[in-house]
């Protein structure tokens, strides 16, 4: 489905990037894990055009994504959770909700979604008329999250959503992508939180300083050694 | 207390034109968080193309007023063009800093290229009359036809743009480009096409302004803008800059300030009262009467 190959990134004279490749499969939960500053927000910019690249592809179902503008990339399918949620802070959250939705001109299938939103995110319906910037952060992360699902993608990025979350949170947002997943959508996963990630995930990437040194089934890196002293703490 | 309700309705005049032209600014600033210094010199792009249109239109047959139309339609192209031309390669390559000074070159540009255009020059030219003359009295005020049609036209457009932002597809992609351009992007925006938007539709409104402003001092030269615009500039940081309503309020309270100055204080004096409140505002409450810190991202 999604297909990274030897992709280069530079911000000025610092080679952020430095040709990695990856790829997730149809209806797979990949993620993808590492240290601040290692490249993993940066993987995601590029792969949603919101970054240039300086060399490599960018294919989603085979089609390359640099020909397309970024504003496009939803269109395919493609929908992305940013870090640090980006609610528009002063609509209020069905307006954030629908913003979602801004590709789709189909009344009916909006208002579809949107029930289905408020399904996965009962706390959304509540607070419905409230603007976005009042929410808390767990808040603002299913917000951001129900955002994305407006358009019914197929494939979803989500970009360390567990930030800044208390634990009980963190385990509320892990279960619904867990739920997402089940429900077959695809989705690229990059967090910190190592353990949590590979404990939904199918497969992982680890990134280091701009390169993947390791790779592989979720369960396996989660058992491997060099795995479990940098990043899970044991 | 004639007066007091003369003066104020003066005041409301004044102020719906400066509150017009805050918007533009305000719009301009809340997307791409510019001060737009060319703003003011559209109004005399707009003031110069109904200089030119309204003869015709008379000519035809048709209301002098209905120029307006053409220096919308001029103006629009003329904010955009600039967008394009001047400020889009500066934004891409530049510093904020970069583009403000590039905006200041901007207005010292179209000003000069007024003044070089032969059929323009650097002498100031009156325009046919606008609206009809006369008026009414409301009790002992004395209402004049120009002043009301003034206050409904802004206070129509006005509704409109808040509407528009509102409540169409195109407004609410305009308030998210103006929060969040990647968001924007990420939801299927396209962030170059909507900041050209704006600024259309700000250079605009600069063109209703010139008509409003022209109906009551019906001269025009190249440096009209200068001044005007900058007193709605001050309009618009009073309201809260990037804030649409707060545009409208702080154009009004200025118009309200000068016009009461001019009244029982000095006319001499507007001016200094004008800019005195834009630095109390600026000490005070540096947002802006309706500026707040609303939404800061977590």
């Amino acid at each position: 489905m999604l297909e990274v190959n030897n992709l280069n990134v530079f911000y000025g004279a610092i080679h952020a990037l430095k040709g990695i490749s990856l790829t997730v499969g149809d209806g797979e939960l990949v993620s993808l894990i590492g240290a601040n500053g290692a490249g993993k927000t940066t993987t995601l910019h590029a792969i949603s055009g919101l970054l240039p690249i300086a060399s490599g592809s960018i294919l989603l179902d085979g089609k390359d994504l640099q020909k397309v503008p970024s504003h496009k990339i939803i269109s395919l399918g493609l929908a992305h959770v940013p870090e640090g949620r980006h609610v528009f802070a002063r609509m209020t959250v069905e307006e954030n909700l629908r913003m979602g939705a801004y590709i789709q001109r189909d009344q009916k299938s909006i208002q579809k979604n949107l029930d289905k939103v408020y399904e996965y995110f009962p706390r959304l319906k509540e607070r419905w008329k409230q603007l976005a910037g009042t929410l808390s952060g767990g808040e603002q992360q299913m917000l951001a999250t129900g955002r994305a699902l407006m358009t019914d993608p197929t494939i979803v990025l989500m970009d360390e959503p567990s930030m800044g979350l208390s634990p009980l949170l963190v385990k509320e947002i892990f279960s619904i992508i867990e739920t997402l997943h089940r429900n077959g959508i695809t989705i690229l996963l990059v967090e910190q939180n190592a353990k949590m990630a590979l404990a939904v995930s199918d497969r992982a990437y680890v990134l280091e300083t701009g390169t993947i040194s390791m790779s592989g089934k979720a369960e396996e890196l989660a058992n491997d050694d060099r795995v479990r002293k940098a990043y899970l703490g044991a | 207390m004639n007066t007091f309700f003369q003066t104020l309705i003066v005041g409301l005049r004044l102020g719906s034109i400066y509150a017009l032209v805050a918007l533009g600014y305000t719009m301009v600033y809340g997307i791409i968080r510019l001060i737009n210094f060319a703003h003011g010199d559209f109004i005399m792009v707009g003031g110069y193309t109904m200089i030119f249109v309204m003869p015709l239109m008379l000519r035809l047959g048709l209301p002098a007023w209905l120029g307006v139309l053409a220096a919308i339609v001029v103006c629009a192209l003329v904010g955009m063009g600039t967008e394009l031309i001047a400020y889009r390669p500066v934004r891409r390559k530049g510093t904020n800093m970069t583009a403000l000074i590039t905006a200041i070159a901007m207005s010292l540009f179209l000003e000069n290229l007024a003044q070089a255009i032969p059929a323009i020059g650097p002498n100031p030219k009156v325009s046919s009359q606008i609206f009809g003359n006369g008026g009414f009295k409301l009790g002992t005020v004395t209402m004049e036809y120009t002043t009301v049609i003034t206050l409904v036209i802004s206070g129509i457009v006005m509704l409109v743009l808040y509407a528009f932002t509102q409540r169409t597809r195109l407004g609410r992609a305009m308030r998210c480009v103006s929060e969040d351009k990647a968001a924007a992007t990420l939801m299927g925006i396209n962030v170059n096409s909507t900041i050209l938007l704006t600024f259309g539709i700000g250079s605009g409104l600069a063109a209703i302004a010139a008509l409003m402003y022209m109906a009551q001092y019906p001269k025009v030269y190249t440096t009209m803008g200068a001044l005007l615009g900058l007193k709605a500039f001050v309009s618009a940081v009073l309201g809260g800059i990037g804030i649409i309503p707060g545009a409208m309020l702080g154009g009004i309270v200025i118009g309200l300030v000068e016009s009461f100055t001019t009244s029982y204080i000095s006319s001499s004096m507007a001016d200094t009262f004008v800019f005195l409140i834009l630095i109390v505002v600026l000490i005070i409450k540096p947002a802006g009467i309706l500026g707040k810190n609303v939404g800061e991202k977590v």
